[in-house]
């Protein structure tokens, strides 16, 4: 049975395409350069890559679904290769060294990493005979998720990496205990909160917390209540403690920085914390309505750094103003529900997983890169998908988004 | 098992939710509560750059350029962006010494470095011209461009005025001005500021990261264009102002020429007079010093601020007030009785015209206490005050004892002592005509201002009356009028006793006696009054004056201080070149001319003052 292609999605897709790349036309809207078909300029550029993407989801479109299950682990053995390749002759850029120079052309591996974890995993975690709960299955998936997690860590890119945290929402979505969500969830609360309050208060409040669940709230207490809650207590408060160390020792400095300006702790607008004031004085600006296509202040004189890349949003929000950027907001929102709820009409567990996987990476991307245009996130420099200017990641997202389409499209019934 | 699932992809849902619902409410408050950003973000994107307007003009009655404006560059540095500067090469250039060019610099980062300061100010056209072409290679600096006011002719200096940098105080008055804006500070340029200054225009540039001007601002919707101030047509000669003040050289004193059927000031010199051209420009404050220090006080304008005892020219108006009170008739005559005032020899007057032209100073005490002792009160000491209000009244009629609303700034009403004067000074009911009797013949407690005193030499022109005198006739794109330059004000007093006045002061300079022979002009019928003001030095010499004596064209007023010798001997023969100047447009008396512009009659003034100011 052969279905359409989901024009929701698709309609969805194009918008923000195009969206995208006017707001690309604005940030580097120069009146020496106005020409929409200027290849010299990266309005031009972005124009190749958006013809090349839709000829990539041209492509998938037509090619038998089933191949994207059947050679996942192989995609995914090649794009762990071009990974360690790159560990060795990747260019350099911006202190990350992610990319594969081919002269005019600079390819990212680490973007498509993304979907071929996806489709590894979905392969996985849809095998005939997996149990979730056995130990074996947990590390096998982990494996699949932190290997490529791991090799573009050691080229310096740890915004990318942050993003295979996404699988933890489809994996959730599969029977997995949500106790890791909450956990990571809470060790985040925490961190901060260390570095913002006195330790101790922490954990006199946690304790606070520990004993009024214990002898206020649960009605019948047993052993095993005393030793959960005493084992947590504990976890966390060790965990507080340590902050410090983590901080000091395991993060790099420019990311203690970038940590400290978001919490407010540092008051340097002109070095680390200059991006960040700089893409909220261009949003704010902006205003209800916005200045208008073209006419941003701050955007159109260069205060913003990386305006066209990870920035794209401080255009958004100054030329289209609260009603621009709520739209944006909101067309990302529909994106995201709409592929859930065809992740949920698939009836072959691969496509179901992969849906989400699909969903969840966009949704971590939006996240961070939207928090910290904001000033809620710290920098990680991760694009818009569909939005920021660069051809990687444009086309990684659009194969990663097709080869969901392809599948939805090829759904059918287990007989 | 279905519905934990379902939960499952609801709790994913609701999390994309929350997301997107915090970014939209940070959204709010950034974008739609939050106005900051909005002021952030201009103040670094937006540079707004003032457009100063030309200042107006100012010309003569006869359509010639007293005053324009010329371009002046200042030389501005923004010290962040000045990077790789052969400072060898600059300091050649611009013809500083590397210690000077150090200096400066440090005084502009002080100020800031990320904004531009002047680095040099008011570079001349020529100046600016020779190195224009090296400027490119000077990273952060750029030039700025100024007017300054130039004056081709170098007089009228305390008519025009100059204009200077605007003080704390006036930016505190008038928030159209910012620091470094000029404003007039005296003269036409202070009292018409108003008019000549125009109105600033202001651009908005859109700069960006760099500092670099990327382009208007909204394509220059906002901006608004500067307005040129507007321009003064006055009502001064040129050519007479600088043949006045030709003559008033090696003196101190003043000259005012009127129009008498106008008002219209054809010439105001006080001198020492200065050339208007000192105080422009780099110049400025070391010349002001200079000027301000100056013992003969060039700043000072002697015309409206010089409050002098007028001397006998004053026995015009006394004569006028007697003959409308009816306390004397056109035939009145008395005795040249030396006992009550001291005269020179002459005859006894038998007539009021006789009286005026032999300026007989007991023939005014007479007729002054006619005026003052009226028999109203048996008790003189009621009697002189009555007589005083009435005398009072009379004299402010001729404008003096009171600001004369002329179009410059500080001018001074001179002192006609009134009742409440006197009860001051000697207490109340202590003081009789006996005490102030000096005032008949223009000495005692009288003080009039010169251009009072030509003002009255109007008022007998015009038999009767006079209009306030002025400088601009009318002003700006529209050629508007001060409609009170156009009002007569009325002595009140019958114009026949002013036909008497004007034949004695006909015979003062033509009859037999008189005592102004040497303001005689062939041809032309001239009429004056001398006068000598005693006081504590040398007798300054006073003459007013008009002509001809029907049609009267021009009225003059020419005091000289401290000049050794009466009103008739220095005053009366510059009054009369200034006239024969004005009517015949050339001077046939070519040797008068010479000697009184060459003469220096003034006693010369002490190094050091010896009058010390009252301490406040």
């Amino acid at each position: 049975m052969e279905n359409k292609i989901d024009w929701v999605t698709l309609l969805l897709y194009f918008v923000i395409l195009v969206f995208g790349w006017l707001n690309i036309y604005a940030a580097c809207y120069d009146e020496s350069h106005a020409a929409v078909f200027d290849f010299s300029t990266r309005h031009g550029k972005q124009l190749i890559w958006i013809g090349i993407s839709l000829l990539l989801a041209l492509v998938i479109s037509l090619i038998d679904p089933h191949i994207f299950s059947s050679t996942a682990y192989l995609i995914y053995l090649i794009v762990i290769g071009l990974l360690v390749v790159v560990l060795f002759v990747g260019a350099v850029t911006k202190g990350g060294q992610s990319w594969i120079d081919f002269g005019p052309f600079k390819f990212q591996p680490a973007e498509f990493a993304k979907f071929a974890t996806a489709l590894a995993l979905a392969k996985f975690m849809s095998s005939l005979d997996i149990d979730y709960r056995q130990l074996r299955t947990k590390l096998i998936a982990w494996t699949i998720v932190l290997v490529p997690a791991a090799i573009i860590i050691l080229q310096h890119d740890t915004g990318s990496a942050l993003v295979f945290a996404s699988f933890l929402l489809p994996m959730y979505r599969e029977g997995m205990s949500p106790q890791i969500i909450i956990f990571g969830f809470v060790a985040i609360v925490l961190f901060v909160l260390a570095l913002l309050v006195n330790k101790f208060i922490i954990i006199g409040v946690l304790a606070a917390v520990a004993l009024f669940y214990l002898f206020v709230w649960l009605n019948k207490r047993t052993r095993r209540h005393y030793v959960w809650v005493a084992a947590i207590f504990l976890g966390c408060s060790l965990f507080t403690m340590s902050v410090d160390f983590a901080f000091d020792k395991v993060l790099q400095p420019h990311q203690r920085d970038r940590i400290y300006v978001l919490l407010g702790k540092t008051d340097d607008n002109s070095n680390t914390g200059y991006n960040v004031n700089q893409s909220k004085i261009a949003i704010g600006s902006g205003g209800f309505l916005g200045k208008g296509f073209l006419n941003g202040t701050i955007t159109k004189a260069d205060f913003v750094p990386e305006q066209e890349t990870d920035f794209i949003f401080c255009t958004v929000g100054e030329e289209w103003g609260f009603v621009g950027s709520t739209i944006l907001i909101l067309l990302y929102l529909g994106l995201l529900f709409r592929l859930v709820r065809l992740a949920e009409r698939q009836y072959s567990k691969f496509s179901r997983f992969y849906g989400y996987s699909v969903a969840s990476i966009l949704f971590v991307h939006i996240l961070i890169n939207i928090g910290m245009v904001l000033g809620l996130l710290p920098v990680i420099g991760i694009p818009l998908p569909f939005f920021s200017y660069g051809g990687s990641s444009l086309m990684a997202f659009t194969i990663l988004l097709f080869i969901f389409l392809r599948q939805d499209q090829e759904r059918t019934k287990p007989i | 098992m279905s519905n934990q699932f379902q939960e499952r992809s609801a709790v994913i849902r609701i999390i994309f939710l929350v997301v997107a619902v915090i970014f939209i409410v940070r959204l709010a408050f950034m974008q739609v509560f939050d106005g900051e950003y909005r002021r952030q973000a201009d103040r670094q994107a937006l540079r707004p750059i003032t457009q100063y307007p030309a200042r107006g003009l100012i010309y003569d009655r006869n359509g010639e350029l007293l005053v324009y404006n010329e371009a002046v560059y200042d030389l501005m540095v923004i010290p962040k962006m000045v990077k790789k500067l052969d400072t060898n090469l600059f300091c050649r250039v611009v013809g500083i010494s590397r210690d000077d060019f150090e200096a400066r610099m440090r005084k502009a980062s002080k100020y800031s470095t990320y904004s531009a300061s002047p680095f040099m100010k008011q570079i001349s056209k020529e100046e600016y011209g020779a190195w224009q072409s090296h400027l490119y290679k000077f990273h952060g600096f750029y030039v700025l461009q100024r007017t300054l006011r130039v004056y081709d002719k170098p007089i009228a200096a305390h008519v025009l005025g100059y204009v200077g940098e605007v003080n704390d105080n006036e930016i505190k008055e008038d928030s159209y001005y910012k620091q470094g804006d000029y404003i007039g500070k005296s003269g036409l340029e202070q009292s018409y500021e108003g008019i000549l200054r125009g109105i600033k225009g202001k651009r908005i540039m859109h700069v960006d990261v760099h500092n670099r001007e990327i382009g208007p601002y909204m394509n220059g919707a906002n901006d608004t264009v500067a307005v040129e101030g507007g321009n003064l047509y006055t009502t001064i000669d040129a050519t007479l102002q600088e043949y006045a003040e030709g003559l008033m050289a090696n003196k101190r004193g003043c000259v005012v020429a009127i129009e008498p059927s106008t008002g219209e000031v054809l010439t105001l010199v006080s001198a020492p007079c200065y050339d208007p051209n000192l105080l422009v420009g780099r110049v400025r404050g070391e010349n002001y010093l200079k000027l301000l220090n100056d013992i003969s006080k060039p700043l000072f304008n002697r015309a409206l601020q010089a409050q002098y005892p007028p001397g006998s020219i004053f026995k015009v108006a006394q004569a006028m007030t007697a003959l409308n009170l009816g306390v004397i008739a056109p035939g009145q005559g008395f005795p040249c009785d030396k006992s009550l005032v001291g005269c020179h020899n002459h005859p006894s007057a038998r007539s009021v015209q006789e009286a005026i032209k032999m300026s007989c100073n007991p023939y005014f005490y007479y007729t002054y206490r006619r005026i003052i002792q009226q028999g109203k009160y048996k008790n003189i000491y009621k009697d002189s005050p009555y007589g005083l209000t009435v005398w009072d009244n009379y004299m402010h009629r001729f404008g003096f004892g009171q600001r004369l609303g002329i179009d410059l700034p500080n001018v001074k009403s001179g002192r006609i002592p009134d009742t409440a004067f006197y009860n001051r000074r000697y207490g109340e009911g202590r003081w009789a005509f006996s005490t102030i009797y000096s005032n008949s013949i223009g000495q005692g407690e009288v003080e009039v201002v010169p251009i009072q005193m030509a003002n009255l030499a109007c008022i007998v022109a015009n038999r009767g009356y006079y209009i306030t005198p002025h400088l601009v006739r009318y002003y700006g794109p529209d050629s508007t009028r001060n409609e009170e330059f156009y009002e007569r004000h009325e002595t009140g007093i019958n114009p026949a006793y002013f036909e008497i006045a004007a034949n004695g002061m006909y015979d003062v300079v033509h009859g037999a006696g008189g005592t102004a022979h040497r303001a005689n002009i062939p041809d032309i019928d001239v009429c004056g009054k001398t006068g000598t003001a005693q006081n504590i030095g040398d007798d300054h010499s006073v003459f007013i004056a008009f002509a001809p004596k029907e049609n009267p064209k021009i009225a003059v007023a020419v005091y000289v201080e401290n000049a050794r010798g009466g009103g008739g001997y220095w005053a009366a023969p510059i009054a009369s070149l200034v006239i024969e100047k004005y009517i015949r447009g050339e001077v046939t008396r070519k040797d008068v001319e010479r000697m009184y512009r060459e003469a220096a009659p003034c006693q010369k003034l002490p190094l050091t003052r010896t009058v010390k100011k009252k301490k406040k």
